[in-house]
């Protein structure tokens, strides 16, 4: 396979990733921008996503439902997403095509309309988004153990924002939003597949380039640190299954711990998947904490969740209970779990296993040119493209003591969240 | 109409697939892509929940799920052991006609992941403890679907289109019917039922079609077909002759969950492509077709509204489906109804018509580019026989539906007036928290 990557930075500060796949007659092109719930404030919260969402309502040169309808022509694919760190849109189209999604993805960083019936109507859509994800149980933990987990950083909110938030957040909040953060300088723009690297940058240049930085200076976001004390949360809702979450401070993606913690996450809850798109599914039945929860009947489930952020977020256990036992026992055993990698030091075997699961995904993931476009930007979100490039070779030199050293120093049961999902056996009538 | 220029030697064709059929009965699927050093397998068994008691319903499921839990060659550990520590992926499960396996290995440790599957598939040893942890695990997902707003109106909505019928039950079963189950079931659901016979395995990725079918030789072909299982047909379904309306109530919820629909046609009908295209203008297309744009974009009503077709060797079903606020539910069902009943009274555009085949056509590079996606199309020709050369001719196909062919096709299966409604979430006329 033949292919080359490039990196270039526009004179506006935008950041271009290009690399030449030709194995397939498609191209996937990603924009990221360096907003997400991390940049809310009190009273706002939900703005970024929902900026996402007015982002397909069309401008001047792609009036709403005319953008869809082109993408769609050509049997592309298009989405977006909105996380604590940013927030990112992405096409996927056969390559004679890609000029459709070059176009309105320039068009609409600096001329999105903002219509203030489209807002209105959204606003429906959005509070219709959350009220499917408050039919889910571990959604409503998730938001009591975040809010939990800080006292001031914007992570303590869900990406979709509060209800009360969206209910009075106004069309000109949402375009100040994106007229502060949709821009050049804030932005890293990757495509992948089957072009020519100088015929594409030529475009770019030429669409790109004119666009100016119109506010410039973001608010500086203080990260928070430890978790002061163990802090319980309990959440009662409808159900008959019960699920315990435990929530510690994490490093965040570029700190020197990171990689040893992604070898103690892969060892307690088995291997995170790395690919958005056709990828991950290695299971986790010889981790630690299945072995010592599952295996021994107390749960019927169990998942850890270590994710790469610009400020330390939280590292997650996540546990379903099983029907005839208690969340008590199992947060027993789960702090002997912890207990012993604090203890004793782990196999070099383990570390090595731990980094074959990770290149299998990385190869997994490859087959697909939307997953390589978004490796490419993804990374650039909280680190550098380099942080993938050499994901695999870090996993592997770590060693046991750092794994030992990260498990005293971030596992402490006096620094956390305990949350436990208390159903009502049916609930009560809203 | 929007000219879609594709290189069709990209698609899988009669002069890349390799195709054979063991003399136990095994046909094996095959195509090589060698820029990949991974490799998807994937297959099915002739057996599944048609052939479950009544009142044991799950059986198959339940069988399905028990066999990486210990064979004759390895323990359960032993087979996660292998598996996780060279990166690799193994699943089964079983839907109504048949059992069905997928994994994902790099191409290095496909001879592992066959004896693996072999050894699952032809020895497995049920051990009594991981009966009863499956069990706790089904019964876990019994109790969180019944909480599930979109999987019990679903569930409701195939029970009352396929009254009575293998198609109206969920495969997994209830928590009454798999509690029962013992492991002399599963034993004997194992021996009576499993054979090579009709067993189907593809394999896509880094490696030439004569190693693959060595290696399933070598892992399947001294398998016998020793046992002639009868193989339950399935009766044909009226389609409902005026509306139903049913509702499950689950507190505590925050969305309703609705989804409206009849009969469609069979895989393999002439109706098939008209459906599919205009299923696709219906509510597929862009942003979910026609109703997505009246239902989200226009009214606001919901996150999602969409259509999908399901077609199965026999029987299918159209169906529409939305997640809504309680205090929208009626609102929502009334802008569906009078979409249907657009769509059965008028033809569709030129341009919905032409975009629609543009995006089924200029699809498939995106389909084919994995090795799953590739994968999963061989699969697909196999179980309904659509001929190797299928993807190269479909855009033959998808060309030649018309816009009355459309037309014909949904007045004949979509009647606004007969209609499966099923929603499930708070007690109708209670309110949500949105004022």
């Amino acid at each position: 396979m033949n292919n080359t990557f490039t990196s270039h930075r526009l004179s506006n500060g935008l950041l271009v990733h290009l690399k030449e796949i030709h194995t397939a007659p498609l191209i996937s092109q990603w924009i990221w921008y360096r907003v997400g719930s991390r940049n809310e404030i009190k009273g706002k919260t939900g703005l970024s996503h929902w900026v996402e969402h007015m982002q397909f309502k069309g401008t001047p040169s792609y009036p709403a439902g005319v953008l869809d309808k082109a993408i769609s022509r050509f049997g592309g694919i298009w989405n977006a997403m909105t996380y604590l760190d940013w927030t990112a849109y992405f096409e996927t189209m056969p390559a004679d095509h890609i000029q459709l999604a070059i176009e309105l993805e320039a068009s609409r960083m600096h001329e999105s309309t903002y219509d203030v019936e489209e807002v209105e109507s959204e606003r429906t859509v959005v509070i219709s988004e959350r009220e499917g994800n408050e039919n889910i149980p571990i959604f409503r933990l998730d938001e009591a153990v975040q809010r939990a987990a800080f006292d001031e950083h914007a992570y303590k909110n869900e990406v979709i924002g509060e209800m009360e938030d969206l209910l009075s957040i106004k069309r000109d909040d949402l375009y100040h939003h994106y007229k502060r953060y949709y821009a050049p300088s804030n932005a890293v723009l990757c495509l992948a597949g089957d072009f020519e690297t100088r015929e594409i940058l030529e475009k770019i240049e030429k669409l790109y380039g004119g666009l100016k930085n119109e506010e410039t200076g973001n608010p500086t976001i203080q990260p928070e640190g430890a978790i002061e004390g163990e802090r319980k949360v309990e959440v009662k809702g409808p159900g008959e299954t019960v699920f315990v979450r435990l929530s510690y401070r994490a490093p965040q993606a570029n700190h020197p711990d990171y990689f040893a913690f992604t070898i103690l996450d892969s060892l307690l809850g088995g291997p995170s998947p790395m690919n958005m798109f056709g990828g991950g599914g290695i299971s986790n039945k010889t981790s630690r904490l299945y072995q010592a929860l599952v295996e021994k009947e107390l749960a019927v489930g169990v998942n850890g969740s270590l994710q790469p952020t610009i400020d330390p977020y939280l590292y997650d256990i996540t546990v379903t209970v099983h029907p005839e036992k208690k969340a008590e026992d199992v947060l027993v055993v789960l702090d002997d779990e912890i207990k012993k990698l604090q203890d004793t030091f782990v196999q070099s075997d383990e570390i090595a296993r731990a980094a074959k699961q990770a290149r299998a995904q990385f190869v997994y993931g490859a087959e697909n040119i939307t997953n390589q476009a978004f490796w490419m930007g993804y990374a650039e979100m909280f680190a550098h493209y380099d942080w993938f490039e050499e994901y695999v070779d870090r996993l592997r030199k770590i060693t046991p003591e750092e794994v030992n050293r990260v498990a005293c120093t971030w596992l402490q049961a006096d620094h956390r969240v305990v949350g436990i999902y208390i159903p009502e056996n049916g609930g009560e009538e809203a | 109409m929007n000219n879609v220029t594709i290189n069709w030697k990209h698609l899988p064709g009669a002069d890349d697939i390799s195709r054979s059929i063991l003399p136990n009965g095994i046909t094996i699927l095959s195509r090589s892509n060698f820029s990949s050093p991974s490799v998807y397998v994937t297959g099915y068994l002739n057996c599944g929940s048609l052939q479950d008691p009544p009142e044991k319903l799950g059986l198959a499921n339940f069988t399905a799920h028990l066999l990486t839990r210990g064979s004759e060659k390895r323990s359960f550990r032993e087979i996660y052991d292998s598996l996780e520590t060279v990166g690799a992926s193994f699943g089964m499960d079983a839907s109504v006609h048949t059992s069905g396996f997928s994994a994902k290995a790099l191409t290095e440790d496909l001879p592992l992941l066959m004896d693996i599957l072999s050894q699952a598939l032809r020895h497995p040893t049920f051990p009594d403890d991981h009966l009863e942890k499956v069990r706790a695990q089904l019964l876990t997902s019994f109790a969180m679907r019944a909480q599930d707003t979109s999987e019990m109106a679903d569930m409701e909505f195939d029970r009352l289109l396929f009254p009575d019928h293998p198609y109206g039950r969920p495969e997994d079963g209830f928590a009454e019917t798999v509690l029962p189950i013992q492991r002399d079931d599963i034993v004997s659901f194992h021996q009576s039922q499993y054979s090579p016979e009709g067993m189907v395995i593809v394999v896509v990725g880094g490696i030439s079609a004569s190693e693959v079918i060595d290696l399933v030789q070598k892992s399947f072909g001294d398998w016998q077909p020793d046992i002639h299982p009868e193989r339950n047909g399935i009766s044909l379904v009226e389609k409902p002759e005026q509306s139903i309306r049913s509702h499950i109530t689950i507190p505590g919820m925050s969305q309703t969950d609705l989804v409206m629909g009849t009969l469609g046609p069979y895989r393999t009908s002439p109706d098939y492509f008209p459906a599919a295209v205009g299923n696709n203008i219906l509510g597929q297309f862009g942003m979910m077709g026609r109703i997505g744009d009246v239902v989200r974009e226009k009214a606001g009503l919901a996150y999602y509204a969409s259509t999908s077709l399901n077609s199965w060797k026999q029987l299918g079903s159209w169906e529409v489906s939305a997640g809504v606020n309680p205090d929208n539910l009626q609102k929502a069902i009334d802008l569906i109804i009078s979409e249907i009943s657009r769509f059965v009274s008028e033809p569709v555009t030129d341009e919905e018509i032409d975009d629609t085949k543009s995006n089924f056509i200029g699809r498939l590079p995106l389909v084919m580019e994995s090795n799953g996606g590739v994968a999963g199309s061989l699969l697909n020709i196999e179980r309904f026989q659509l001929g190797l050369d299928y993807y190269r001719q479909y855009p033959a196909i998808v060309q030649a539906v018309t816009k009355d062919q459309v037309l014909e096709t949904a007045q004949k299966y979509l009647d606004p007036n007969a209609l499966v409604i099923t929603s499930a979430g708070i007690a109708k006329g209670k309110n949500g928290h949105t004022p």
